[in-house]
C-alpha cells in the first residue's frame, strides 16, 4: 500500500481510507479524497496516454479542467465511459481506468510510428492528403485515421443511470468559489439577495487551497472553509460543488452540471448521476479564476513536464510530490511558490526564470530557502522517452534569439508557468467582446451585454487583495439593487504581497540546426512549426489557423493553448495580439454527457402518453396499440395467433356485416361559444356555415392561407351560439392555435370564444348495420329511427343515467353514430355498448381496420391531406363555397394550382387482386424505363378490401380520375418490387353513399 | 432560452411560447379584391431584419394569449411586450 511519492502531513485526503484502484490493468492505492490523477502520481506514474495524432507518451499538465492529456476509459460492471479526465475522476473504491488512444499498450504503442513520420503528419495534412480520389476518403482513409486516432470507446449498452433536471431561479448566481467568488457571495447574502455559488471542484475555496495567505487573522484555507459554512447556514443561499456551469445562454439562462453520483462509495441506486441545473439569474457574477499557461520549448510535453500551479495544487491539496527532482521554468513570480513547496517538504528545486531579475515577496522568500535560482536562463530542450530525464537548459542571449551556452541538466519533472489567462469562457458565451490587457498579456471581458460582471482573476485582478475587494464590492453592488438592502459590511483583508511583472517572453528558441518539436496544443498535437506552416501558406484570420492546424479544437477547447497560439501568430506576423483577435468560445465549457442533456425523458418517457379513459379495457382485452401523436391506440384487438392483417380483415368485416365499436377519443373537440361562431366557421371552413340548423351536424374542410388543405372534421350546432368542432387527432393541438390567432390577432371584433374539450369527453364510434338496432338498447325512451336522428343528426340524451351526446357521422361508409361522455363515465359507456351489442355481434376495432374502412369508400385523411394537396386533389371541390370568402380561397387562384395535370386521388387495385401494394410505392407507365422512371403518382394509404376480399389502394396520381381504367406499375424500389395495377375509382365501397343514410 | 413577459401572466421560459411571426403583417379584409402581388405579399413575404422586429408570440402552455414582443434579432433583448390592443 506504499505511496512512494505520498507525503505526510500535508493535503486534505484523508489517510485512514486506502481505497484500491486498477489502471492499465495493474492494481493501486489512493486515499479518500485523491483523483485518479493525484493517486497515480502518488504512485510515481506520469505516463497516462499518448498523443493524439503521434502518438507520443503523454503525462498530466494539469490538475483540473484545463488537463489536455489525461483522458482514460472508465469501466465500471457492464458499463464504460470513454473520455473521462483523470484530474477531475474522485476516486472510489474499485476504480477501473485504462489508457486511450494507444494500442497494445500505453508504453508500447504501434503508433508512435506517427512520431517518427512527423514530417508527414504537418498542418493540413488531412485536408491535403486525403483528398483525392474522392471515394477513397469513406472508404479507406477515414476508417483507417478513426482507427488510429480514436478517442475512446463509445458504450454500446444503454446507459444504466439515471439523469435528472432541475430548474432554478435566483438572484445573483456566482461561478466559482475562489477568493473573488466567496466574498462577493458573502456580502450579496448578507444583503438579502438570493445566491446560488457553484464550485466546479470537490473542494470549495479555489486558490486559497493553495496558496500561502491569511485573510483577517486566519489561514486563507480556513478562511474559506468559515466562509461556506456561514454561507450554508444563511436560507437564501444555495452552495454548490462538483457543480460546473457550463453554458451561458440568453436572458441570463444558466446551465450547470452537478455530479451527484460518481464520487460515492456504494451510492443508494435511486441517486442521480448527473443534475441538470437550468439557473434563471438576475445577475450573473463570474468568478471563474484563471488557468496557468505552459512555456513552450523543444520537447515540452513529455510526461513529468506539467503546470507548477498543477504541481503546487498535487502538493497541497493531495499530499503528492510529483517528482523528487523537480525543475522550476518560469517567467513569472507565481511559480516561486511552487518551488518554496518543494523546498518545504525536502526537496531541492532548480528554478530557471526568463527574467532577469525580480524582487518580488516570493522570490525573496526563495532566497531566503537557499534555492539555486538561474535568472535570464531558458529551456532549449528535455530528453526521456516515457518519462523526463533531463533538461538542457542555457543562458539566454540578449534578444533571446538564441542561448550562451548549452548543459544537460537530470531532473525527473518540469514545473512550468507562462503566466495567466483568465478564464473568460462564459463572459464570452454571453456576448461580450473581449479586450486584450497589455499587462497581463491576456484577454480580458470588455463591456457586459447581459446582467453579468467578472471578477477577481477572471477579470485580470490577479492579486489577492484587489481580488477579495473586488468581489465584496460587486456582490454588495448588485445585491443592493436587486434587494433594496444596503447592509455594509467592511471586504476582507490579506496580507500584502509584492509582484514584479512576468516576462512576456514564452516561446524557447531552438538551438542552432535543431528541429524540436516544440507543442503549443498537447490535445491535439499542434507545434509552434504547424502554426508557422499555416501562417506561411497564407492562413491569416486566427478562425482559420485555428481550423487548418485545429489549434484549440480538441475537447479542452484550448484551455492552456489558445493564448499562445494567439501570441505566435501575432509574433510571426508581427502584429500585436489584439489584432490578430481571437478565437469564439461556445458553451459547454467542459465536454457533459449526453445522459445529462437527456435527463429523464429516456423510453417512454421521452414525451408524454395520453390515454383515453378505455385504455384500461382495451389492455384487458388484448389490444395492441399504435403511436398516434401522443395517443395510444388500439391498433387490433389480437385473437387466437391472428396477425394484423387478419385481426384488422375481422374487425372489419364485423363492421360491414354486424356492428363494431371504436375508440375515437383522441380525435380533437374544441367548444365554440359566442354570438358570432356561425360567422367564425363561415370563415374558417371552405364551405357555408350561417344555415346550419341546431341539432345538425356538418363536415367541413380548412385551408391554410397559402390554400393547402389544413385539417377536416366535423362541427354540429348544439345551440344557436353553441358549436362543437371536431379536428384529427394530429391536428387538434394546431388547429385550436389556428382558431386562436384568427379570433385574437386578426378578426378581435368576432364574439367567439375556443376551448379545447379533447380531453373532457369520451368518445365512442358505433359503425355497421347493426349500429341503429345497438342505439335503440342503448336509449330505450328515445326514437332512433332516421326520421328523428337522420344522417348528420346530433341529440342529446340520457344513457342509463348519464348524459351524452350522439353524432350521427360516418367515416366508414356504413350506417353509424358516435356517442360522447363526459371523459369519467368513458369506461361506463363503453362497457354498457359491449354488453348490450353482444347478442347482435358487436366486436371493437382498432386503427387498422378502422384505416381499412375509410380507405375503401375514399375518405381522405392525414397520408392524403399531406401538405401539398389542394382540395380539387382530393375531390374536394365541392367543399369550396363559391359565395363567400374563406381562409385561403384567394391563394386557389395561383396558376400551380389551376393546372390540368396536378396528381389528384384514385384508387388502385392490384390485377391479380392478390398483392397488398406498399405505401409510398410510384406509380409508372413502363416498369423498364430508365431511371429515374418518370412519376405519375404515388400510393397513398393502403388496405385489404374486405368488401372485395382483394387489396385496395388510394394514390395521388397525374390527371386523376381520367386515368380511370388505365393500367400502369406500382413500383416499390425499397422492396425491389414491380406490381400491374388498374386505376379505379377512389370511392371503391358504396360510392352513392346510400348506407350512410339507410 | 428567452425570458418573455407574458402581458397576462408575466415572466416565463421560452418553452412556453411559440412563435407566431411579423406582428406588423395585416390580413387582407375578407372578400376584398387584392391583387396577387398584394396576395402573395401577405402570404409569403417577410422582412427580415437585423435589430428591433415587432413580432407575434403565444403563450400557448399558459394562457393562451397571442400579444405583441419588441425583440432584437441580433442580440435577443426583448425591448417591450405588449397586449395586441396596446401600442409599443
Ligand atoms: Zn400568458
Amino acid at each position: 500500500m506504499s505511496q512512494k511519492y505520498r507525503l505526510d502531513n500535508v493535503g486534505y485526503i484523508d489517510r485512514e481510507k486506502a481505497i484500491s484502484f486498477k489502471f492499465n490493468g495493474k492494481k493501486y492505492f489512493g486515499y479518500q479524497g485523491d483523483t485518479l490523477a493525484s493517486a497515480l502520481l502518488a504512485n510515481g506514474i506520469h505516463l497516462v496516454g499518448r498523443s493524439f495524432k503521434y502518438h507520443r507518451p503523454r503525462g498530466f499538465i494539469g490538475a483540473g479542467t484545463e488537463e489536455p492529456n489525461a483522458k482514460v476509459q472508465l469501466y465500471k460492471d457492464a458499463k464504460t465511459e470513454p473520455n473521462a479526465l483523470a484530474t477531475e475522476i474522485e476516486l472510489v473504491e474499485g476504480l477501473v481506468a485504462q489508457s486511450q488512444n494507444c494500442w497494445p499498450s500505453v508504453n508500447f504503442d504501434i503508433g508512435a510510428i506517427n512520431n517518427l513520420l512527423n514530417k508527414f503528419f504537418p498542418a493540413g495534412f488531412y485536408y491535403k492528403t486525403f483528398m483525392w480520389p474522392k471515394n477513397f476518403w469513406y472508404k479507406i482513409y477515414e476508417p483507417i485515421i478513426r482507427k488510429a486516432a480514436g478517442l475512446g470507446v463509445a458504450p454500446l449498452k444503454p446507459d444504466p443511470d439515471r439523469y435528472e433536471h432541475k430548474f432554478e431561479h435566483c438572484d445573483i448566481l456566482i461561478v466559482g468559489s475562489g477568493p473573488s467568488g466567496l466574498s462577493s457571495a458573502l456580502a450579496a447574502a448578507k444583503n438579502g439577495a438570493r445566491v446560488i455559488l457553484a464550485e466546479d471542484k470537490p473542494r470549495f475555496g479555489g486558490s486559497l487551497l493553495t496558496d500561502e495567505v491569511t485573510i483577517g487573522n486566519k489561514k486563507g484555507k480556513d478562511w474559506a472553509d468559515d466562509t461556506i459554512s456561514q454561507l450554508k447556514s444563511m436560507p437564501n443561499v444555495i452552495v454548490k460543488r462538483r457543480s460546473q456551469v457550463f453554458g451561458y445562454y440568453d436572458h441570463n439562462m444558466m446551465v450547470m452540471l452537478e455530479k451527484t453520483k460518481d464520487h460515492i462509495d456504494n451510492p443508494n441506486k435511486f441517486i442521480p448521476r448527473q443534475k441538470l441545473w437550468y439557473i434563471r439569474a438576475k445577475e450573473v457574477l463570474i468568478s471563474t479564476g484563471s488557468i496557468e499557461r505552459p512555456l513552450v520549448f523543444g520537447n515540452n510535453d513529455r510526461p513529468g513536464i506539467m503546470l507548477a500551479s498543477a504541481a503546487k495544487e498535487y502538493m497541497k491539496v493531495y499530499g503528492v510530490l510529483i517528482g523528487k527532482k523537480p525543475i522550476i521554468f518560469t517567467n513569472n513570480d507565481s511559480a516561486y511558490d511552487c518551488a518554496i513547496e518543494f523546498k518545504k517538504n525536502g526537496v531541492d528545486p532548480l528554478i530557471l526564470d526568463i527574467r532577469k531579475n525580480s524582487d518580488s515577496s516570493s522570490v525573496k522568500e526563495a532566497k531566503n530557502l537557499n534555492i539555486n535560482i538561474k535568472f535570464s536562463y531558458g529551456i532549449a530542450n528535455t530528453n526521456g522517452y516515457l518519462r523526463v530525464k533531463s533538461a538542457t537548459i542555457g543562458k539566454l542571449n540578449g534578444d533571446k534569439s538564441g542561448y550562451e551556452n548549452l548543459e544537460n541538466i537530470p531532473c525527473d519533472c518540469i514545473c512550468v508557468s507562462g503566466n495567466w489567462t483568465p478564464t473568460v469562457h462564459l463572459s464570452s458565451q454571453s456576448g461580450n467582446r473581449l479586450k486584450f490587457d497589455e499587462n497581463i498579456n491576456a484577454f480580458i471581458p470588455d463591456k457586459s451585454r447581459q446582467n453579468e460582471t467578472t471578477i477577481g482573476s477572471a477579470s485580470g485582478k490577479f492579486n489577492l487583495k484587489q481580488s477579495l475587494e473586488d468581489g465584496f464590492n460587486k456582490g454588495y453592488e448588485i445585491s443592493k439593487k436587486i434587494t433594496g438592502n444596503d447592509i455594509k459590511n467592511s471586504p476582507p483583508t490579506s496580507n500584502e504581497r509584492t509582484y514584479k511583472d512576468h516576462d512576456k517572453f514564452w516561446c524557447m528558441p531552438l538551438p542552432k540546426n535543431k528541429h524540436y518539436k516544440r507543442f503549443v496544443d498537447f490535445q491535439n498535437d499542434v507545434s509552434v512549426s504547424d502554426i508557422e506552416l499555416a501562417v506561411r501558406e497564407g492562413f491569416r484570420s486566427i478562425e482559420h489557423v485555428k481550423r487548418y492546424t485545429t489549434l484549440g479544437m480538441a475537447t479542452d477547447q484550448g484551455k492552456t493553448s489558445n493564448l499562445n497560439g494567439l501570441q505566435l501568430v501575432s509574433n510571426i506576423e508581427n502584429k500585436i495580439v489584439p489584432d490578430v483577435g481571437h478565437t469564439t468560445f461556445r458553451p459547454p465549457y467542459t465536454p457533459i454527457t449526453i445522459g445529462s442533456i437527456v435527463g429523464r425523458e429516456v423510453g417512454k418517457h421521452y414525451r408524454p402518453t395520453r390515454k383515453s379513459p378505455m385504455h384500461s379495457w382495451h389492455e384487458k382485452n388484448n389490444a395492441v396499440f399504435v403511436d398516434a401523436g401522443l395517443w395510444l391506440r388500439p391498433r387490433y384487438y389480437k385473437q387466437g395467433n391472428e396477425n394484423l392483417l387478419e385481426a384488422s380483415k375481422r374487425e372489419a368485416a364485423n363492421v360491414r356485416n354486424n356492428v363494431g365499436i371504436c375508440d375515437v377519443t383522441s380525435l380533437g373537440k374544441i367548444d365554440i361559444k359566442g354570438s358570432d361562431s356561425a360567422e367564425f366557421l363561415n370563415r374558417v371552413y371552405t364551405n357555408s356555415w350561417m344555415k346550419l340548423p341546431v341539432g345538425k351536424t356538418r363536415y367541413g374542410v380548412m385551408l391554410r392561407e397559402d390554400g393547402i388543405v389544413y385539417d377536416d372534421g366535423t362541427t354540429t350546432r348544439i345551440s344557436e351560439n353553441h358549436f362543437h368542432m371536431t379536428t384529427t387527432t394530429a391536428q387538434a393541438v394546431n388547429i385550436l392555435a389556428h382558431l386562436e390567432y384568427y379570433l385574437q390577432v386578426v378578426w378581435p371584433e368576432l364574439d367567439v370564444n375556443v376551448l379545447s374539450t379533447t380531453e373532457q369527453w369520451a368518445g365512442a364510434a358505433l359503425a355497421g348495420p347493426n349500429s341503429r338496432d345497438l342505439l335503440s338498447k342503448l336509449f330505450p325512451n328515445t326514437d332512433v329511427s332516421n326520421e328523428n336522428i337522420p344522417f348528420m343528426g346530433f341529440k342529446e340524451e340520457d344513457l342509463y343515467g348519464v348524459p351524452a351526446r350522439i353524432f350521427r357521422i360516418s367515416f366508414s361508409g356504413e350506417l353509424a353514430y358516435e356517442i360522447n361522455v363526459e371523459s369519467g363515465y368513458g369506461i361506463f359507456m363503453w362497457e354498457k355498448i359491449m354488453e348490450l351489442g353482444k347478442e347482435i355481434n358487436i366486436e371493437p376495432y382498432g386503427t387498422e381496420a378502422l384505416s381499412t374502412l375509410r380507405i375503401e369508400m375514399g375518405h381522405v385523411a392525414g397520408s392524403e391531406i399531406d401538405g401539398r394537396t389542394i382540395a380539387s386533389d382530393l375531390s374536394l371541390d365541392g367543399m369550396l363555397s363559391k359565395k363567400k370568402d374563406f381562409i385561403g380561397k384567394r391563394s386557389l387562384n395561383r396558376k400551380a394550382f389551376l393546372s390540368t395535370d396536378r396528381e389528384k386521388i384514385v384508387g388502385v387495385v392490384p390485377l391479380d387482386r392478390k398483392t397488398m401494394i406498399p405505401e409510398g410505392s410510384h406509380l409508372v407507365k413502363d416498369n423498364n424505363a430508365a431511371l429515374p422512371n418518370p412519376k405519375l403518382g404515388h400510393i397513398s394509404a393502403s388496405c385489404w378490401s374486405v368488401e372485395y376480399n382483394n387489396p385496395f389502394s388510394l394514390a395521388i396520381l397525374k390527371e386523376g380520375k381520367k386515368r380511370i381504367g388505365e393500367k400502369l406499375y406500382a413500383l416499390s424500389p425499397l422492396k425491389n418490387i414491380s406490381i400491374p395495377v388498374e386505376i379505379v375509382s377512389s370511392h371503391y365501397v358504396d360510392p352513392k353513399g346510400e348506407r350512410v343514410r339507410s | 432560452m428567452l425570458e418573455i413577459k407574458c402581458p397576462y401572466c408575466g415572466k416565463r421560459s421560452q418553452n412556453e411560447f411559440s412563435y407566431g411571426g411579423d406582428a406588423n403583417v395585416k390580413r387582407p379584409a375578407l372578400g376584398k379584391e387584392v391583387s396577387d402581388k398584394e396576395w402573395d405579399n401577405f402570404v409569403y413575404l417577410r422582412k427580415n431584419p437585423r435589430g428591433n422586429h415587432s413580432e407575434l408570440w403565444h403563450h400557448v402552455a399558459g394562457c393562451r394569449k397571442w400579444f405583441k414582443v419588441s425583440r432584437d434579432t441580433l442580440t435577443h433583448e426583448i425591448y417591450n411586450t405588449e397586449k395586441l390592443n396596446e401600442e409599443f
